[in-house]
């Protein structure tokens, strides 16, 4: 016989209640992508082995990502009766240390902490939700990344996991479902902003069967990778919102197109819609209706512009992903095979179950106007706290950069900031007062994206940034119109003349009128925002551009073709550990005396600068360049 | 091979739309596509020779030449370039001894870049088969690759 939803739930309720108010402390150790490069399973292993050693009882469980991704590997542990405690930065070593002083004693060597959640206060610890760095966030899509095991349903069912679901098949009509969703106005948290309650109402008003459902995970862009987070922290999410999609639209079918660079995530995924499975989820006569849905995984093969519905589409019907050419059908209703396809991000579905669970009102009490909910961003580049965070739209970027990330580290300048990737801009210090949400950003000459945002200090070179981005473009473009295809390909080449020290004082006309060409004419997205890194770079840093085009300087001395490397003569030791690091021999000397840089040699890789000891810190980076001496060339030649 | 080719692609047949799926299992049981079995796949699926082609020049997953042993990825992401993704590659390509998209001679290491591997905030970082290490230093990483060198 089968289980009712509500048996199911109550089931899955006791068990989390007796691992969360048992005897036995709880140990939750992050295992996403970031835990794992930063050592998270040797601490795993390291936690099983000494419990087992010391004969301890206590529950260790993997966890997704919770956000702070500096303080990887991250542990929380639970004892009886206390907050939750946060360990940071935690080694094998540092295991035996927290086990015999915390688990044993109660010693909760504060030193290592993040910080404690939960209600009461531990010496010495602070409290997570009253730093700088927590209080303004608000954690929705992120509810249950590192808190729940993301391989065990039943911890997603037991915090109202697949209620939205339930509540969706047993008591709302279809449009009941797309009247909540454009209620909330949820906007697609891909990047294009577009409501996805309008979507919903699309998808279910298209004629023609069958239709689909598609979760775009093929999250491409360069510094983002919160959709990652979300399938690998909470995969069922996901599923649930693609499944309450599927009832509203009247699709049976469902496709995850991921990124085949997420192998852990497609892991994640294959488990939880077995999962889903077993407990009558997925399948025929779901939670007991007529309701039929199955979900697909589609692994990417590796095309920024799949990121673009169509092109995606076409991409899992076994074609080159190249986006369909004008005039564009909506994917609702011509998609994939040519069927309604209801397309939707990762976030947009995870977001889903909450909203029909709590309601259109709870979701829009968070955010602006015509931004509702929270949004997602990867903050890295240029900033001490490096990582995934959630807040409510409206919030400005000086709150997100200083407040939550901790400032610039080093003591070092903000230069400025790049949201939204390859089809995104970047903004300077002069507006950090920014608000974040959809309209706000693209009027600044950004988008919200999907979520990258890169700090950059002065040590950043914004012309060889704009020449980054292009590079990308260039490659990425699927070649099938000409303004894309070409165009990315003159602007990246003007770009890099100019980082060459070549570049003409007609190139920043030339540069801006191909970027409007670019993106007038462009057939898809890709093409139509390629510029834009050009023209925020032009816009609010020309400066660097005039530097690098009349002075031959770049002013962050990252374009090697503007800088030198020089030996001070008062600081040079003659310790000669620069001549015997310099890959091309550019450096000579005797030894204690003062060395020389050849810079008809010299290849500007800075490893002299890298290896001179601190104490000395003898070499300079110069730009412009310092000339090649004139009685060195005529002996040459 | 021949063998194993039929047995990978005995579940496909006249199945053309998944094209992608079949070239990314030959890939992973071949370690690359080679003509014969573009060929095969062609033949198999029903579809022109010049669509598999097509389909598998399109997508960056996809390669034509044998690797190396062991994959040495350098991130080129946002946050890893402007926290010096570009020394990382430099001091990668001297301790290999090869240039980007090339094999070492001992058929050990293929040096590849990626866009993204999405440990942004771990920048910068290098994945090397599927461990990465983040993080680094362009002394970290002449250290790794001695270290692996002498093992």
């Amino acid at each position: 016989m089968t289980m009712t939803f509500a048996d199911i739930q109550k089931q899955a309720q006791e068990e989390w209640d007796a691992l969360q108010k048992g005897k036995a402390p709880q140990i939750a150790v992050g295992t996403a992508t970031c835990g794992r490069s930063a050592g998270a399973m040797a601490v795993v292993k390291a936690f099983e082995d000494e419990l087992a050693q010391k004969n301890i009882t206590a529950h260790i469980r993997e966890v997704g990502c919770s956000g702070p991704c500096y303080a990887e590997p991250l542990v929380n542990i639970d004892k009886p009766g206390k907050p939750t405690i946060s360990y940071k930065n935690v080694n094998p070593d540092m295991v035996t240390e927290i086990i015999d002083a915390y688990l044993l004693g109660d010693d909760p060597l504060p030193q290592y902490t993040l910080g404690s959640f939960g209600e009461g206060k531990i010496k010495g610890v602070t409290r997570f939700l009253d730093t700088p760095s927590f209080k303004p966030q608000e954690r929705r899509v992120f509810r249950n990344c590192g808190i729940i095991d993301p391989t065990n349903i039943t911890h997603y069912i037991a915090n109202q996991g697949y209620e939205g679901l339930h509540k969706a098949l047993t008591t709302m009509t279809q449009q009941d479902v797309v009247d909540e969703m454009k209620a909330s106005g949820l906007r697609g948290r891909g990047g294009g902003g577009f409501p996805a309650g309008r979507k919903w109402e699309a998808g279910l008003a298209a004629k023609g069967t069958p239709k689909y459902v598609v979760c775009n995970a093929d999250e491409g862009d360069p510094g983002a990778f919160m959709d990652r987070a979300v399938i690998e922290g909470d995969p069922h999410s996901v599923l649930e919102g693609m499944i309450i999609a599927g009832y509203t639209i009247g699709a049976e079918t469902g496709y995850i197109y991921v990124r085949a660079e997420y192998p852990l995530a497609i892991r994640r995924l294959e488990r939880a819609i077995a999962q889903a499975h077993e407990k009558g989820f997925l399948g025929k006569n779901i939670m007991g209706t007529n309701f039929n849905f199955e979900i697909k995984i589609f692994p990417g093969a590796g095309a920024f512009v799949c990121g673009e519905s169509t092109a995606l589409t076409l991409s899992i019907e076994g074609k080159r992903g190249m986006p369909r050419v004008a005039p564009r059908p909506r994917t609702t209703e011509i998609g994939l095979y040519d069927k309604p396809t209801l397309l939707n991000n990762v976030k947009s579905f995870s977001s889903a179950p909450m909203i029909i669970t709590k309601g259109a009102e709870w979701f829009a009490s968070v955010g602006t106007e015509k931004s509702t909910g929270t949004a997602i961003f990867a903050l890295t580049g240029a900033v001490n706290n490096c990582g995934l965070i959630e807040v409510p739209m409206g919030i400005t970027l000086r709150e997100i950069i200083y407040d939550i990330g901790g400032g610039v580290p080093d003591g070092a300048e903000f230069k400025a900031v790049q949201t939204g990737g390859p089809s995104g801009g970047c903004l300077p210090a002069s507006l950090l007062d920014t608000p974040i949400d959809y309209d706000s950003l693209d009027e600044a000459g950004s988008i919200m994206g999907s979520g990258g945002m890169v700090v950059m200090d002065e040590k950043t070179c914004m012309v060889d940034v704009a020449r980054y981005f292009l590079d990308f473009t260039e490659i990425e473009s699927c070649g099938q119109c000409v303004p894309c295809r070409l165009g990315t390909k003159q602007l990246l080449e003007i770009l890099k003349e100019i980082c060459k020290g070549k570049g003409r004082k007609e190139d920043l006309d030339l540069l801006y009128e191909l970027s409007l060409a670019v993106h007038g004419g462009s057939v898809c997205g890709l093409g139509q925002t390629a510029a834009n890194p050009v023209l925020t770079t032009l816009r609010y840093f020309k400066d660097e551009y005039e530097a690098h085009i009349f002075e031959k300087r770049c002013p962050a001395k990252v374009c090697k073709s503007l800088i030198s490397f020089v030996i001070r003569e008062d600081k040079c030791k003659g310790c000669g550990i620069c001549a015997k690091s310099c890959p091309v021999s550019a450096i000579s000397g005797e030894k204690k005396k003062v060395h020389v840089v050849d810079q008809s040699v010299c290849v500007q890789c800075g490893v002299c600068q890298e290896k001179c000891p601190a104490k000395f810190s003898a070499v300079d980076c110069v730009s412009p360049r310092v000339k090649v001496e004139a009685a060195a060339e005529t002996e040459t030649s | 091979m021949e063998d194993r080719l039929s047995e990978i692609l005995s579940p496909y047949k006249g199945k053309r739309d998944a094209l992608i799926p079949i070239l990314q299992k030959v890939q992973a049981e071949l370690g690359y596509l080679p003509d014969e079995a573009m060929l095969e796949i062609a033949r198999v699926t029903g579809l022109p020779e010049s669509r598999v082609f097509a389909v598998a020049s399109f997508y960056a997953q996809f390669r034509f030449t044998p690797r190396g042993k062991h994959s040495f990825m350098v991130c080129r992401g946002t946050a890893c370039h402007v926290r010096g993704a570009e020394k990382i590659l430099e001091e990668t390509e001297r301790s290999l001894g090869i240039v980007e998209g090339e094999t070492t001679e001992d058929k050990e290491y293929t040096l590849e870049t990626v866009a993204c591997i999405g440990c942004c905030a771990l920048a910068p970082c290098v994945m090397i088969d599927e461990d990465v290490e983040a993080k680094l230093t362009p002394k970290m990483v002449s250290e790794i690759i001695d270290r692996r060198k002498a093992q």
